[in-house]
């Protein structure tokens, strides 16, 4: 069996990534892209690409018929799911061996013994991989209205040893989840998880487990073929997480000694031998303080963070899950990599770029993407799924790209990853940058001392310092580059000196915001240089060296301007004695501003704005593109300050618009289900005059 | 192109001497223009401020595109008056949505911005250079209208105002008007003849009588709104073509109104490069004597003006007391008459006509330096034709179609102002350097010989020669000649254009050629070069 044209039932980076592969190997692609991914690189990228109408998940990604209709219409001869999405539908994988494609993962009984958390654990329980002590109250215990007896469930929680995690079987997102540190509080606990697991998931099955506190996740990667060979390559670490969601992550881990990967290793073997498992896995584990670790599941599909498995021991996973699907054996390296314990070199971390507004709770954000440049050096690979120019949706997960350092040590790797990521052109959506960075250079993440709590401990505000000189000396770059711009473009008068007066009265003057504050640079060239202020303060010592159009930046991450894009322009500016390059990037009225103080976003204020364009007093902005889900407030109502008018519904999170003040709504120019775009009005207020 | 060379010793004791002798009256100069800045002073500004409204200077910084560079015109009118330095009135060559315009702007924070003598000729200077350079007018009208104790001044010749304003709108040079106050009376015409008008809410007041003058003649009870104000002009009588909310309004429709002109300038573009002088415009200062008695060689100044100082010398080795040559100044091409010694003797006469006569064969802007003390006087020079000559100079620099540029360097006495362009030869502008003299003669020349034909009249009718009442009378016609002869002097009488700083002579002059190239660039034909 080969495997000669292959359908890639995702999108974004990871269509990108299993792209790049099937080309080495001289497999034709076929794409498929929702409505709002129709310009994202990927699409371009494949062979062949299928349009798949509509947006949402489930109208796109997640229809498995139209993914098999797309392989059929091409000619496929393969799937592969990337990860998310179908990668672990078990009835997506058998309607693909029934539709004669070849999936490219483990068999369907593999994925569906894997997906029951509670049949998976026992599974490997019983092929000696450790497990956390645990126990389960099904459904039924609890039918004849008088539950477990209060004795039993003591027992079974000192059985398993406090403190004990008490939750919903089913389902998840920490619902009805449960601490309990002391015997006297389990019945309680019980009985309160149990009212919850019933009225959210419909199953009041509770399941308690011993509680690990704050614990490492620590993943083995294994690859098993046809012919029943299963290996490991090694564990992952992926500790760093917000809201469960892994962020940063790292090969090897810092926290395990050669003894204890030996482990580690065996355990991940063993369960996948104890499924047959086909194809590449993951095991993961958490690890405690002591050095203990855990079974926690096996994810039966390429992982996210596969890549940095891929920099230190030099393969090619999605290579690999191919030549298996193919019905190859597992190549003598690779069997060989995992047995001798030293079939890696090196370090390497991943971070994951997000679109999202940190400080506002992780909110994913949307967009344009005006710029998205990350200079490539040594040791750098970006796996990206946009580039500059492309549009970020509300639709998908946010994330923009993996990152990834890799150096001979953990240091060296944090070094390259933290220089690369602080130095990149992300322009037009919020991202996690500043945050990445700010964890990539705090000491205890640089020590190793990392657990899933860390973000608990360390807060973003802590970890992404703002830098105070950035604004002046930025705001004055924007202005210099704006005057340049407009100097340059004269339709007369180009080459005389800028700004030029006989009888000088008032400088040149230019208004902006800055982090939603308003802000104003005056400047004047004279015979002595350039005599600037920002906010009425003087900036001494201006002298500007001049400015020039930036180059376009070298490398597959990095994509050159669009024609109409954005204007990008190198300042060359001296303030206060110190002289810096300052990158300055222009789209619209915005300016996107970075260099060594940081990275900036400035709007320039219309020195004459519309009267007709204003926006009326007291009009409610959308915060975000998004759809109207709920209209509470109607025309005429008397509202509180604080109360809620209305609520749109973006990346899948209901965000409130609050009345700022008491008053009375006057207008309301949107019904459910419109959507709206960041900045349009959504109602307005006239306020009352308070008491 | 040859480059100039420059041998100046910026360490002699003539260039440290010189160089402090620029910078006094410089400091001088920019008193003065601190004062015309000040307007009606801090207390009238913050008054105007209060009333929510802009200074001048602010309406036109904000007119004016951000970073075009913007030449203010006849900044000393009325020094020395008993009016204001700049006499309540700002006008100015401005970039305004990528057109170059005039720009005439009332001070309403000098007595209203009311107008004196000095102000009508201000208005009526901006307004010419407007009808000779082909250059769009905006008037910034806020007015209290005549200065009434000076009517017999301006009565008669303030008509002129609506007349240029109709009549440039004749020549196809459109005319905008934007009112942000007062504009009542005659002041009503100025937006009544401007072919555009935008009336600020609120503030415009264009009426031909208000309120107690309509009451005196009718009996009408009525007030500035329905008289004048911009809602009733938008609405009902048409006057305003446009509603302004505000200040800022008013200039954005401004703007807009230039950029729908689509304006198009008809002479040709900068065909040159425009690098800059390959020496420091700085050391101007050290060049330029400070004794006007004392020549210098103004290759020095060109070589610190013309683009990458390039100059093609005409004819260096006749007539040696005047240079001619051709250069560029920001990529336009010119010629250049400039006096090296002061005196025009025939031979220099007679080269500068044949340059003139070339420069208008070849549709070549003039730029004329003057340091000049006159035509060579003596029986040698008058049996050698010297007035033929210079009559020849005076003929060719007057029926020259080419715009001329003049700047005065450092003198400017008698028929050598006239041969040298001066300005009642119509050049397009004319600037002053802050320390030159311009007059019929130098003062103790002058003076000198007031008193010989004293002395003389005294002879011939027997009378005694008071000796002593003599050197008292040559000492008062010295002084007398000397302040009128100052350059402060000259300009506030709108003698020229504008006193100016000479290390801004180069972006002066760019500015003015620039304008010029609005209209057509069209030699005198007819006759070949003659050959004298």
């Amino acid at each position: 069996m080969t495997i000669s044209k292959l359908l890639i039932a995702n999108r974004g980076e990871i269509a990108s990534r299993i792209i790049r592969t099937a080309r080495a190997m001289d497999i034709t692609t076929v794409a498929v892209f929702s409505d709002p991914d129709a310009g994202l690189p990927y699409v371009l990228e494949a062979d062949e690409s299928v349009r798949l109408p509509g947006s949402a998940p489930a109208e796109t990604y997640l229809r498995g018929k139209a993914l098999i209709a797309a392989a059929a219409a091409t000619g496929a001869d393969a799937v592969h799911p990337g990860y998310g999405f179908l990668s672990e539908n078990a009835g997506f994988a058998r309607a693909c061996a029934a539709a004669g494609l070849t999936f490219v993962g483990p068999s369907p009984a593999a994925i569906e013994a894997m997906g029951s958390k509670i049949a998976a654990k026992e599974l490997m329980a019983a092929a000696g991989v450790p497990v956390l002590p645990s126990a389960v109250f099904d459904d039924a215990v609890f039918d004849d209205g008088t539950g477990p007896d209060p004795a039993e469930l003591r027992k079974a929680a000192e059985d398993i040893g406090f403190p004990v995690l008490v939750k919903a079987a089913y389902g998840g997102g920490g619902r009805g989840m449960r601490i309990v540190t002391d015997s006297g509080e389990i019945a309680g606990a019980v009985a309160s998880a149990r009212r919850e697991a019933a009225s959210a998931f419909g199953n009041g099955t509770v399941f308690l487990e011993r509680f690990v506190e704050s614990p490492r996740h620590i993943e083995v990667q294994i690859l098993g073929d046809q012919a029943g060979t299963v290996v490991h390559l090694f564990e992952r670490e992926c500790s760093i997480q917000r809201r469960y969601q892994k962020i940063i992550e790292e090969a090897p881990s810092p926290a395990v000694s050669e003894g204890l990967r030996a482990e580690l290793c065996q355990a991940a073997v063993a369960a996948g031998q104890a499924i047959g498992y086909v194809g590449a896995g993951t095991v993961e584990f958490v690890l405690d303080s002591s050095g203990r670790f855990y079974f926690l599941e096996v994810n039966t599909r390429l992982q996210v963070e596969h890549p940095v498995t891929e920099m230190i021991t030099g393969l090619d996973l999605v290579g690999l899950q191919l030549e298996i699907a193919a019905g190859q054996p597992l190549p003598p390296q690779v069997i060989e990599a995992g047995l001798t314990g030293a079939g890696f070199t090196g370090h390497a971390i991943e971070a994951r770029l997000y679109a999202e507004d940190v400080p506002a709770g992780y909110l994913p954000a949307s967009g344009e993407l005006h710029t998205f440049e990350i200079d490539l050096s040594n040791g750098l690979r970006v796996d990206a799924g946009f580039a500059s120019g492309t549009r970020v949706s509300t639709f998908y997960d946010s994330m923009l790209a993996k990152v990834i350092g890799y150096g001979p040590t953990r240091d060296d790797a944090r070094r390259v990853l933290a220089a690369a990521l602080s130095r990149a052109r992300l322009h037009g959506v919020v991202t996690n940058r500043d945050l990445l960075v700010g964890i990539l250079r705090e000491p205890e993440f640089a020590a190793g001392a990392i657990d899933t709590g860390y973000l608990d401990r360390h807060q973003p505000a802590e970890l992404c310092p703002a830098e105070a000189q950035a604004g002046p000396v930025h705001l004055l770059a924007v202005a210099l580059a704006g005057q340049a711009r407009r100097r340059e473009q004269a339709p007369v008068l180009a080459t005389l000196p800028s700004g030029w007066r006989n009888n000088p009265s008032v400088p040149q003057r230019a208004s902006y915001e800055l982090d939603g504050r308003p802000a104003e640079v005056s400047y004047r060239f004279g015979r002595d240089g350039v005599q600037a202020e920002v906010d009425g303060t003087e900036v001494g010592g201006v002298v500007l060296h001049g400015t020039r159009p930036a180059p376009v930046a070298h490398g597959a991450a990095a994509q050159g301007p669009l024609p109409g894009g954005p204007a990008r322009m190198l300042v060359d500016l001296e303030a206060g004695g110190v002289r810096r390059v300052i990158h300055v990037t222009q789209a619209g009225a915005a300016f996107y501003v970075d260099s060594v103080l940081g990275h900036t976003v400035v709007a320039e204020v219309d020195r004459f704005p519309d009267p007709a364009a204003a926006v009326q007093a007291g009009s409610l902005l959308a915060p975000m593109p998004g759809t109207v889900v709920r209209v509470v407030a109607a025309v005429g109502d008397h509202v509180e300050a604080g109360a809620v008018i209305l609520a749109i519904e973006a990346m899948k999170m209901e965000h409130a618009i609050y009345a700022p003040a008491p008053g009375i709504v006057t207008e309301l120019p949107i019904t459910v289900g419109a959507q709206v775009d960041s900045g349009s009005v959504l109602a307005v207020l006239e306020e009352e005059p308070g008491d | 192109m040859p480059v100039l060379r420059s041998s100046v010793d910026t360490a002699s004791e003539a260039y440290l001497a010189n160089r402090a002798g620029q910078l006094a009256a410089i400091a001088a100069l920019d008193e003065q223009l601190g004062l015309a800045r000040a307007g009606g002073g801090a207390k009238y500004a913050q008054r105007h401020r209060d009333r929510g409204r802009l200074l001048a200077r602010e309406r036109l910084e904000l007119l004016v595109d951000q970073d075009s560079p913007l030449l203010e015109l006849s900044s000393l009118a009325a020094w020395g008056t008993e009016f204001t330095v700049g006499a309540s009135i700002v006008t100015c060559v401005g970039v305004v949505s990528g057109a170059e315009c005039v720009l005439i702007a009332h001070d309403p924070t000098v007595r209203g911005g009311s107008m004196n003598p000095y102000t009508l000729r201000k208005n009526l200077r901006a307004l010419e250079i407007a009808r000779r350079n082909r250059l769009p007018v905006i008037n910034l009208v806020e007015s209290g209208g005549a200065d009434l104790p000076t009517q017999s001044d301006l009565f008669v010749p303030a008509g002129r105002i609506f007349h240029d304003l109709t009549e440039l709108s004749a020549m196809g040079i459109p005319t905008i008007a934007l009112v942000f106050g007062n504009s009542t009376a005659g002041g009503a015409y100025v937006p009544g003849m401007c072919d555009y008008s935008v009336l600020v809410d609120g503030q415009a007041k264009v009426f031909l009588g208000g309120p107690p003058l309509v009451k005196m003649a009718t009996g009408e009870e009525a007030d500035d709104e329905s008289l004048g104000g911009a809602d009733m002009h938008s609405r009902i009588s048409g006057l305003a073509d446009h509603f302004a909310v505000d200040e800022l309004d008013c200039i954005r429709i401004g703007r807009q109104i230039v950029a729908e002109l689509h304006w198009r300038k008809l002479g040709p573009p900068a065909s040159e490069p425009a690098d800059p002088p390959l020496y420091d415009p700085d050391e101007l200062l050290g060049i330029v004597s400070a004794d006007f008695r004392v020549p210098f060689d103004p290759r020095e100044v060109l070589a610190r003006i013309v683009d990458g100082s390039r100059f093609g010398e005409y004819k260096p080795r006749y007539g040696t007391s005047l240079v001619t040559g051709w250069a560029s100044v920001h990529g336009y091409p010119v010629g250049v008459l400039a006096n090296a010694r002061g005196v025009l003797f025939s031979e220099e006469a007679k080269k500068a006509t044949e340059f003139i006569l070339l420069a208008n064969q070849s549709d070549t802007p003039l730029i004329f330096l003057q340091n000049t003390t006159g035509y060579m006087v003596g029986t040698q020079y008058e049996q050698g034709g010297i007035i033929k000559d210079g009559a020849k100079m005076i003929n060719a620099v007057t029926n020259s179609a080419i715009p001329h540029i003049t700047v005065n360097m450092a003198a400017s006495f008698g028929a050598g102002n006239y041969g040298m362009s001066g300005r009642a030869y119509d050049p397009r502008f004319m600037f002053a350097w802050v320390n030159a003299k311009l007059a019929v003669m130098g003062a103790q020349q002058l003076a000198g010989v007031m008193s010989i034909v004293g002395r003389q009249s005294a002879e011939s009718t027997g009378r005694a020669f008071d000796a002593e009442a003599d050197e008292k009378r040559r000492a008062q016609i010295e002084a007398q000649i000397e302040r009128e002869s100052d350059a402060f002097f000259v300009s506030a009488r709108l003698y020229d254009d504008g006193v100016i700083d000479p290390r801004d002579t180069r972006s002066v002059l760019g500015v003015a050629l620039s304008a010029a190239h609005s209209g057509t660039i069209e030699g005198r034909r007819g006759f070949g070069v003659f050959r004298m």
